[in-house]
């Protein structure tokens, strides 16, 4: 309870994985806590643009990362949320939903979650109809009415993972046109199960037990499509609501310079979780490398 | 029904989880894709009460999802 570790890195996906490495190879003193190991390269499909691999799935990829951080010995806190970051000088304070935990350093990268709708019945029918993850649920499906909200590369993917055996499938989107690749628009369009809602907003979600129907509105016109399966497909937020004094952008992205510092000194952050402009699984790792060296120097002159 | 099920689906990381937890502690499980029988998908739903992947039945106890420190207590046993 009372030690006090060289760096504690919250989340490990891809940044705060090789950030981890790093640390070991620099003999520091780490901890991890973190919900889940992989994060959203768990559930990315294919990956044709990371280094070294032609081609990977996400899963095995992430699984790759595991190996490579399981190889050293880590205290790692799985399934652990942290809920309060606090900095008192030299030493930084995490509290999380299990315990605190206390070190010189920081680095967040916690990443970044599903966005959503924020209607009423969307948490009353979460895993009762509605769901984030095509790839993890959609098999549940099989022969339903659906709906997929969103109009990006993530929603077109959902309903094209749909389209073999969802029996018929609703695309509701805010904008006047999709946002996803033509060639994945094109075929769905040529899909006599697809249907497409442009520029509908979701006011509910009802049901029973499980969702019976999603109500969606157009210029005050309020139409009721009786679906059994909802996927919410509509981006992503950064988590980093625990993180109270540091400076963010809009989006709530936690604001780095090009050394990983956030504002307050000893809190670094990397990877998906922060406003570096683009978001790729091999651009989380290097950030979570340069975060845990800048980690490292800042102990070195901070002693 | 004595048994250890897992319902899952091939692509899921979590499902993959639960499937190596077992692996490494040596627990016997049936390991059941409900992608591809719609019949074990409603097994599921009827005994979870929820439409998510993984669920498990351990010797009837349901658990959904990947709930390490549920796992943990019921393998000591």
């Amino acid at each position: 309870m009372n030690q006090v570790y060289d760096v504690i890195i919250i989340g490990a996906g891809p940044a705060g994985i090789t950030a981890a490495v790093y640390a070991a190879r620099k003999k520091m003193d780490v901890l991890i806590v973190t919900r889940d190991i992989g994060g959203q390269a768990s559930w990315s499909g294919d990956i044709q643009n990371y280094t070294g691999y032609q081609f990977i799935s996400g899963p095995e990829l992430a699984l790759k990362f595991e190996d490579h951080m399981r190889k050293f010995d880590f205290k790692i806190k799985e399934n652990e949320e942290v809920t309060e970051l606090i900095s008192n000088n030299h030493v930084k304070l995490i509290k999380t939903n299990k315990g605190e935990y206390r070190s010189k350093t920081v680095i967040i990268a916690s990443g970044k979650r599903s966005r959503e709708l924020g209607v009423p019945g969307e948490k009353t029918y979460k895993n009762k109809g509605l769901t984030y993850c095509a790839t993890c649920d959609g098999p549940l499906f099989t022969g339903k009415d659906v709906a997929i909200i969103g109009g990006g590369n993530s929603a077109l993917d959902a309903a094209l993972q749909m389209l073999k055996i969802a029996k018929k499938i609703y695309i509701i989107d805010v904008a006047e046109k999709l946002k996803g690749d033509e060639i994945m628009q094109e075929k769905l369009r040529a899909n006599k199960k697809v249907s497409l809602f442009n520029q509908y907003r979701v006011k509910e979600i009802t049901g029973d037990v499980f969702v019976k129907a999603i109500k969606i509105e157009k210029e005050k016109k309020v139409q009721v499509l009786n679906v059994e399966g909802i996927f919410v497909e509509i981006g992503l937020m950064p988590n980093s609501d625990f993180a109270t004094g540091l400076v963010k952008n809009k989006i709530k992205e936690i604001k780095v310079n090009q050394y990983n510092a956030t504002n307050v000194p000893g809190i670094f952050a990397a990877g998906d979780v922060t406003d570096v402009p683009e978001k790729q699984i091999i651009i989380a790792a290097g950030e979570g490398a340069k975060a845990v060296l800048s980690a490292f120097h800042y102990l070195n002159t901070n002693r | 029904m004595k048994k250890i099920i897992l319902y899952g689906v091939s692509g899921c990381p979590f499902c993959h989880k639960t499937r190596e937890y077992f692996k490494n502690k040596g627990v016997n499980f049936e390991d059941i894709d409900v992608s591809e029988s719609p019949e074990k998908a409603k097994e599921m739903v009827e005994k979870s009460g929820q439409m998510s992947v993984p669920v498990i039945d351990f010797k009837g106890e349901i658990i959904i999802g990947f709930d390490q420190d549920r796992l943990e207590e019921l393998t000591e046993v």
